[in-house]
């Protein structure tokens, strides 16, 4: 489907472009996450013509970034990672002016991202949603019964429970900032600490688990969670979403669910900026104030099964969606979702070096 | 005089080439590797001003390479590349002479549909071929699909993310660059040298390792050479098909570039490796070159 997504972007690339007087846009946003129509209504309706290229880590996009003269007109890094890039000057001020449809969005949810970004001046949120826990609910039970704890990190982070899951296969995101602040919170570390002592704790357990996780990577999952190739995935929640809809679509027997796991979670924001050298800066704001258009941002989250931070949007998103506490997870559950901290450098080489001392045993 | 200029216009190409294309970026990432981490665009400081054409006020300095010499993670990953690499081009060699052999002792026929057989696989980009590994090997793949059915086996294989994987893969997509330089040396070979070798009396085994062999010796380093270097910066099949315990020195330097924006330490680690590759390179020219 991700391959599908982007052919469909080509083609509604290579189909509407009748205005290039209109000029272009060059947008660089994760994979598997957008509807499959969200360009071509764009480009119907202004005659922009839009390249749209996909990215599955916040590194590889920061990298381009601080390299300079990416490109693009319009990124989407996570808030935490965005806070730091803007230190570096990587990014231009919004024109709210131009963004009428700013109105529409959460003002809590924009509170939180505040942090990251004083005043909302270079971001607004795309979608946003949490790290948790996608699982075969077949081959769970097989394995462990029905007591499995499916509710909780010990189904992935206790060594007996991972031992026994091995066979059919555990895979965990390539992100070492959510995934070792996540076995923090296991630990009962505060997931949020950037201390080193801490990291190396969760990497300790994170070691021990190890040898009974077939990889780590952060797209290739969605696909093996739906084929069965895999059977537990520490992920992101609208990904596992889509895994279970191609399950359900193929009618292989497999059955995907996620959960926030009753411990806590990372939950993210993805934040809409627009980099200092963008060359197409009247056109991203015109992108930027389509996307934040109830209906559109409504068909978005139909789509990718992610949450958006537009109330209007809330009206026209599918019921099944609302109800879903993994997507917009009810009061309490909130109250046990963490935001990552900004790392500075030496957090960020303390918690790398963990990550790879996990994955190489060096 | 004439003649002269014609032949620094002969070799003058090449030398630009070279300078723009391979001093020039050497010395970028040279200079890089001497800066400090900074949160910028971008993320390193400079290490001199421009005072007019000339630099002033230095400020680099070789912490970057002691920090190497600190952690062994940066040693271990260097070892294992070399022993990917060796091991891949040992068994490239074993492969790819008998077919390099059969190539040249064809008929002009068959030789050119043989090799054009080799060198069929590089019209289609590497990376499609190492996606199409994966689909072979994987837990649904056509490999362990068609054992099963055939009943050899009764479990699925872990056939990805294993060395298994990562060192067929390598010797899959390079064993091209072994097959063809060996080519080019047999095919030269003067039969008559085995002619003569039967005649004073050595069997086919004995003519074939004190004739052929020794002879190939050119192919056998040049397709040992070909293979060896790519194969130990090798960042894409690592990373795809290898598993998580796979510490070589491309994903390492993936993890200083992107993880820890390292750009400084990544600069560093890319020089050493370098020297790695090119200093046993000037050993073995000077030997050859010496022998000569």
């Amino acid at each position: 489907m991700k391959l599908k997504t982007i052919l469909m972007a080509t083609a509604a690339v290579a189909i509407a472009s009748p205005a290039a007087a209109e000029g272009t846009l060059n947008i660089y946003n994760w994979s598997d996450y957008i509807a499959e129509d969200t360009i071509q209504k764009f480009e119907e309706k202004t005659g922009i013509k839009v390249t749209y290229d996909v990215f599955d880590s916040n590194e590889v996009l920061e990298a381009k970034l601080l390299a300079g003269s990416s490109g693009y007109d319009l990124v989407v890094p996570s808030a935490s990672f965005m806070a730091r890039q803007i230190q570096a000057g990587v990014f231009q001020k919004l024109d709210k002016s131009k963004l009428p449809n700013i109105k529409n969005l959460d003002s809590a949810i924009m509170g939180n991202v505040a942090e990251f970004d004083p005043g909302n001046e270079h971001g607004v949120v795309y979608m946003w949603g949490t790290t948790g826990i996608g699982y075969n609910e077949e081959k769970i039970a097989e394995r462990l019964g029905d007591s499995a704890p499916t509710d909780s990190w010990a189904l992935v982070f206790d060594e007996g429970n991972a031992a026994k899951l091995a066979d059919c296969g555990i895979s965990m995101l390539d992100a070492p900032t959510e995934i070792i602040p996540a076995a923090m919170n296991y630990l009962g570390l505060d997931p949020k600490s950037k201390n080193a002592e801490d990291f190396k704790k969760a990497a300790d357990l994170l070691a021990k688990v190890k040898p009974h996780v077939r990889y780590f990577h952060s797209s290739q999952y969605i696909n093996d969670l739906a084929n069965g190739d895999v059977c537990v995935s520490v992920g992101w929640s609208g990904d596992i979403f889509q895994a279970r809809d191609r399950a359900d679509e193929a009618e292989n027997g497999n059955t995907i669910s996620y959960v926030i796991p009753k411990e806590g979670a990372l939950s993210w924001f993805d934040m809409m900026v627009i980099p200092a050298d963008a060359a197409n800066v009247e056109n991203a704001h015109k992108f930027l104030d389509f996307l934040m258009d109830a209906q559109i941002t409504a068909d978005i989250t139909n789509y990718v099964w992610y949450a958006s931070a537009n109330i209007p949007a809330l009206e026209l998103i599918e019921q099944e969606i609302l109800d879903d506490p993994g997507i917009f997870p009810p009061d309490d559950v909130k109250e046990k979702l963490w935001v990552a901290p900004v790392y500075e450098a030496r957090a960020d080489r303390a918690i790398n070096r963990e990550w790879t001392r996990v994955k190489t045993g060096q | 005089m004439a003649q002269r200029l014609k032949r620094y216009l002969v070799i003058l190409p090449p030398f630009a080439w070279l300078l723009l294309f391979f001093l020039i970026p050497f010395f970028v990432v040279f200079q890089v590797s001497l800066a400090d981490l900074r949160l910028q665009r971008p993320p390193f400081s400079p290490i001199f001003d421009w005072d007019g054409w000339w630099p002033t006020n230095f400020t680099g300095d070789l912490e970057n390479y002691w920090f190497l010499l600190e952690d062994s993670l940066y040693i271990n990953s260097y070892l294992n590349s070399l022993k990917t690499a060796f091991f891949s081009s040992l068994v490239c060699l074993a492969v790819g002479y008998p077919i390099a052999y059969v190539i040249a002792r064809a008929t002009p026929n068959w030789r050119n549909t043989l090799l054009l057989l080799v060198i069929l696989p590089f019209w289609t980009s590497s990376l499609l071929r190492i996606y199409a590994l994966i689909g072979m090997y994987s837990t649904n793949g056509f490999i362990n699909t068609s054992l099963l059915n055939i009943g050899i086996i009764s479990e699925p294989l872990q056939l990805m993310n294993t060395d298994f994987a990562v060192y067929s893969a390598i010797v899959i997509t390079y064993l091209p660059l072994m097959i063809l330089p060996l080519y080019s040396t047999l095919q030269k070979l003067d039969e008559d040298l085995l002619e003569a070798s039967s005649d004073l009396g050595a069997s086919p085994f004995q003519s074939f390792w004190q004739v052929t062999l020794p002879l190939s010796a050119p192919g056998i380093v040049a397709g040992c050479l070909l293979v060896f270097i790519p194969a130990v910066g090798e960042y894409v099949i690592p990373a795809l098909m290898g598993g998580p315990g796979q510490l070589m020195i491309g994903k390492t330097l993936w993890t200083e570039y992107f993880n820890n924006r390292d750009w400084p330490l990544a600069s560093s680690v890319a020089m050493i490796m370098l020297a790695v590759l090119v200093i046993p390179m000037m050993w073995l020219r000077n030997a050859q070159s010496a022998r000569d």
